[in-house]
């Protein structure tokens, strides 16, 4: 039995492990950080908008609007960039069209992305875990109706589906039916019911 | 190209793992890799369409036991090694382990030469386009007929963007077909809209 200590040359193949994904992150961070790049900075700043900005309350505002002012409902359905801009709310450059979904008693509209998972993040939020899980991206476009009753969503035999698959930079968001004890509530109060999933058309208000 | 990330349609996946409200981030370190990525995007080290692609070319097993925040992380890493900005070396150095990198990537191609201008109402057919690079097309709409319902704004064209490939902005076309049409007998009745790029369209006539 060999029980030499291995050389050198047999190291270099010796496996070594693969590094956690921190691992992994610290590298990057600090090689970018050293490059001049200012990237804990950067971070710190990106993280800041990912987690106190771009939030469901935005596109809840939207929605809001959009039921207590008829013509802001008409400019949001011709072109939502321009209108949510209106609440102050705006888009990265590579999302150049908004089209918002109008729900009706029968018509449902629900967004997803197969290839990877966008959305209009700025506006409704980022997206959940489940929206970027593979059982979301795979069947929702073949399964629709099944995968919504799964999700809690049962809806009756004769409401329309239409599945949006986000491929290209149109983002999509849905504007949910408004439930009709809300009419006539101000927009603050109304803004507080609508969910992101709604938004997404998973759930119905 | 036909990688795994092309989910939509595939089948033996489960029930949606879905919680209401459920969060984006689990974990600092997500919140980290998301903006790290966002940051070198604004850089201007790499483009949307180079970071989706980055992730397509991730080897399959890796890609499918990886989290979302993990495919992002590995398209950072794999792109700032392949543009010369970090050595792999280094990284692996700093990470005190392997790193694990996206394959390479293949060639990418410009705008088809001859596209046509479609309006709502057309009927198109998705061209029989097969690539080794990246594209926009989901699997399920090769070679399958819908009907236009709008034009977004000219958009880079994927395909050119991702590979530094010189080309045309060109328009996205929101086609809708039928889910009886992409998988005969075999979906839950639905309409699935498809942003698809100029280039990939075909007039019916």
């Amino acid at each position: 039995m060999n029980t030499a200590p291995m050389d050198i040359s047999e190291q270099k193949f010796a496996l070594r492990p693969t590094a956690t994904v921190e691992q992994r992150l610290d590298a990057i961070q600090a090689a970018l950080d050293e490059r001049g790049l200012d990237a804990s900075q950067g971070v710190a700043e990106i993280s800041h908008l990912a987690q106190e900005e771009w939030i469901p309350q935005n596109g809840a505002r939207v929605v809001a609007k959009a039921w207590a002012d008829p013509e802001f409902r008409q400019r949001l359905l011709a072109d939502g960039r321009s209108a949510v801009a209106e609440l102050g709310l705006s888009m990265p450059k590579h999302h150049r069209h908004l089209v918002v979904l109008e729900n009706t008693p029968k018509v449902q509209n629900v967004i997803c992305c197969t290839l990877c998972s966008c959305t209009a993040f700025t506006i409704i939020g980022l997206p959940p875990d489940w929206y970027k899980d593979l059982e979301y991206r795979a069947r929702i476009v073949r399964e629709s109706r099944t995968v919504l009753k799964e999700m809690g969503l049962d809806l009756p035999a004769d409401v329309e589906i239409r599945v949006w698959d986000t491929t290209a930079d149109t983002r999509y968001m849905v504007l949910p039916e408004q439930p009709p004890h809300t009419v006539g509530w101000p927009q603050e109060k109304l803004a507080a019911i609508v969910t992101r999933d709604a938004m997404i058309g998973v759930a119905r208000l | 190209m036909d990688g795994v990330h092309d989910m939509g349609g595939r089948q033996g996946f489960g029930r949606v793992r879905y919680s209401f409200n459920a969060t984006a981030f689990h974990a600092p370190w997500e919140v980290r890799a998301n903006s790290l990525y966002a940051l070198a995007v604004r850089a201007g080290i790499f483009n949307m369409d180079e970071y989706r692609h980055a992730i397509e070319r991730m080897e399959p097993r890796h890609y499918l036991s990886a989290s979302y925040y993990e495919r992002s992380l590995t398209s950072l890493l794999t792109l700032c090694v392949e543009k010369g900005v970090v050595p792999r070396e280094e990284l692996e150095r700093r990470a005190g382990g392997t790193v694990p990198l996206a394959g390479p990537s293949a060639p990418g191609r410009s705008n088809a030469p001859a596209r046509e201008r479609f309006h709502a109402g057309d009927r198109v057919r998705v061209k029989m386009d097969y690539v080794p690079g990246h594209i926009r097309m989901p699997g399920y709409i090769r070679g399958k007929t819908g009907v236009v319902v709008s034009e977004s704004p000219a958009y880079p064209f994927p395909d050119a963007h991702a590979h530094g490939v010189p080309a045309q902005d060109e328009p996205t076309y929101d086609v809708r077909f039928r889910s009886e049409d992409l998988w005969p007998n075999s979906s839950d009745p639905a309409l699935v809209h498809v942003g698809v790029f100029q280039s990939y369209l075909e007039r019916v006539r």
